[in-house]
């Protein structure tokens, strides 16, 4: 008998420690499944960012480096340039890419470093207990945001769309927004990751994709229920498939 | 065979020792009084086809040097005083995280955005752990363009061995002057040894994984990281303490200051001399660890002391310390990017000593 889909290699097989409902241990799998596919397990290295996937270290199996709080590309690009045959994954929440690390995700893009940043956007901090982050929706409440983001009254701005921000970058090639909400949706995120690390693995940069994902805990919702608050409110304003592929294969 | 001695300006002098180190890569931002350092390591570094980076940001640039120091790499940064106020988060993240590399400071003055003419007024903040948490960095500071490429090439060896970022700490009149330099031979760093603990080459050895990281939720892990750190603090001070003096055992007075200041002090002593009054001079190389014991020595011979610094105080403080209230003490500083002249240090010694 032949095992067809089993626990990933570069996974390691512990219980994680975030909510019923998280998306990151789904989006965790999905990274090591495609690293065991390209047979990477070795010369990966992974950013640990600071927010929920700080713990990422426990749970991926091969090289970790842990910078500041938004610093993540930067380190990133550090540990490529030192690395260029390696797999370097940017792993980063909403809060550390789109407000603390602005500047530097913005500058690694622009710069059109070979490493592959995975965004877990969940418009929401979670780490610090449901804090308003740069991608909160207008509207939706956070504790900074006890009457909803309010963008204008009360000067909280709007929610960044990160891929399509990017996209405006020559330096980069592959942004992709997927989501976790559903089996179809995770087989296509899975197509997005590996598209963008086998990019990396052929020298091909900058890569980003970036995906939707539940926060039950902090949204105060049932599991259930934020899957589809997801659909309902955060897929119409963050468009799911490839924002921008400019990469060589596409060009074919 | 010997290097034929070259003129170089200090900036350009640390720039050549760290390409002569085996620096892997350079991270820097323009600011003044530093940016021949910068430009000098753009074109030398991409010249080697090793890996040099504008950054956006001071705060991108320490983050750049943590992520190619996590693999293992040579790699520096260098600034002045409002740059490295910005780079302070990463050098807490490098020494929670024991990660070798060098900073450079070519000082100016502050504080806040304050001159770009030289200043000794980040004393407190290099040698105190200028961010967050407990910790320390070694912290060494040239008089001269010789010794500045010396101790930058010194700089690296250090941080390797002791797995800690290392601080080139010279005010903006050293990294500007122009002087003579026999510079130290090449390493090619290729040839150097990769450290067990850098991540990347898993599979050369299939090795357990290895985590760069600065965390630790547990406190009485994070206790005990933080004290197996400060036994390594104490082996520093027994083997890594480096000053210079003259005439001290002679002299009543000694005068103590370190880069530009110590400069100014050598020549208020020799002048001094010519009229027949003795000084010493005491000037602390290695300002963390510093030489404390030695000053302390001093101390309790009956000596005094005169600080002589570009700032209202600071490195006095250590002094004080050190001499433990067996010697007198005092200061003269001028600030804001004013260099003292010999004729004032001097008369200032003059007036200590009753002459």
């Amino acid at each position: 008998m032949e095992l067809v889909n089993g626990h990933p290699k570069s996974l390691k097989s512990v219980q994680t420690k975030y909510c019923p409902g998280c998306g990151h241990g789904v989006i965790h799998r999905l990274v090591c499944e495609v690293i065991d596919e390209l047979g990477a397990q070795e010369r990966s290295v992974i950013m640990n960012p600071v927010g929920c996937s700080i713990w990422a270290d426990l749970y991926f199996d091969f090289d970790s480096v842990q910078a500041p709080h938004g610093r993540t590309p930067a380190a990133a690009t550090g540990v490529k340039r030192m690395l260029p045959d390696h797999l370097v994954i940017c792993y980063q929440g909403d809060g550390d890419l789109a407000a603390i690390g602005t500047a530097e995700i913005i500058h690694a893009a622009n710069r059109g470093e070979k490493f592959t940043g995975i965004f877990v956007n969940n418009a929401i901090y979670g780490m610090t207990g449901g804090q308003m982050a740069p991608t909160t929706l207008v509207g939706q409440k956070a504790t900074t945001a006890p009457y909803g983001r309010d963008p204008v009254d009360a000067g909280m701005g709007f929610p960044i769309q990160v891929c399509e921000l990017l996209a405006t970058l020559s330096g980069t090639k592959y942004l992709a927004r997927g989501a976790v909400n559903n089996a179809a949706n995770v087989r296509k995120t899975k197509q997005y990751i590996k598209k963008a690390f086998e990019a990396q693995l052929r020298g091909e940069g900058f890569g980003l994709v970036e995906i939707l994902s539940p926060c039950p805990t902090n949204w105060q919702m049932k599991p259930g229920e934020s899957v589809e608050w997801l659909e309902q409110n955060m897929m119409p304003f963050y468009k799911l498939g490839e924002i921008k592929n400019t990469l060589e294969e596409a060009s074919k | 065979m010997s290097e034929e001695k070259r003129l170089m300006k200090g900036n350009e002098a640390i720039g050549e020792a760290a390409v002569r180190a085996g620096c892997r890569a350079y991270f820097g931002y323009p600011i003044t009084p530093q940016n021949e350092l910068t430009a000098y390591m753009a074109k030398h570094m991409l010249d080697k086809k090793r890996t040099f980076i504008q950054a956006e940001s001071e705060t991108a640039a320490i983050n750049m040097v943590f992520g190619a120091a996590a693999t293992g790499a040579r790699s520096m940064t260098s600034s002045s005083s409002p740059g490295i106020s910005l780079k302070q988060e990463g050098i807490s993240y490098a020494c929670g995280a024991d990660l070798p590399m060098v900073i450079v400071n070519i000082a100016r003055s502050g504080p806040g955005l304050g001159g770009i003419s030289p200043g000794q007024a980040d004393y407190f903040q290099s040698t105190r752990g200028g961010g967050h948490g407990d910790y320390f960095h070694l912290v060494l500071a040239p008089k001269s363009v010789q010794e500045a490429a010396d101790l930058t090439y010194k700089a690296f060896e250090l941080a390797d061995k002791w797995r800690m970022p290392v601080m080139i700490l010279a005010d903006g009149l050293i990294g500007q002057m122009m002087e003579g330099v026999v510079l130290p031979p090449a390493i090619d760093p290729e040839s150097l040894p990769r450290k067990p603990w850098g991540v990347g080459h898993q599979a050369d050895t299939h090795r357990a994984n290895n985590h760069v990281s600065s965390i630790n939720l547990v406190p009485v892990e994070l206790e005990a990281l933080v004290r197996a750190r400060f036994k390594r603090y104490e082996e520093i001070k027994k083997t890594e303490v480096d000053f210079e003096e003259v005439n001290c055992e002679k002299a009543d007075l000694i005068l103590v200051g370190y880069g530009t200041s110590s400069r100014v002090a050598l020549g208020a002593l020799e002048m001094a001399k010519a009229q027949g009054i003795e000084l010493g001079l005491f000037r602390p190389i290695s300002l963390w660890p510093f030489p404390e014991k030695r000053i302390a020595e001093l101390a309790a011979k009956g000596k005094k002391f005169l600080a002589v610094e570009m700032s209202m105080g600071q490195m006095v403080e250590d002094v004080r310390l050190a001499a433990n209230g067996k010697g007198e003490v005092h200061f003269y500083g001028r600030c804001g990017g004013v260099i003292p002249s010999e004729e004032e240090v001097l008369a200032e010694a003059k007036r200590l000593l009753g002459k």
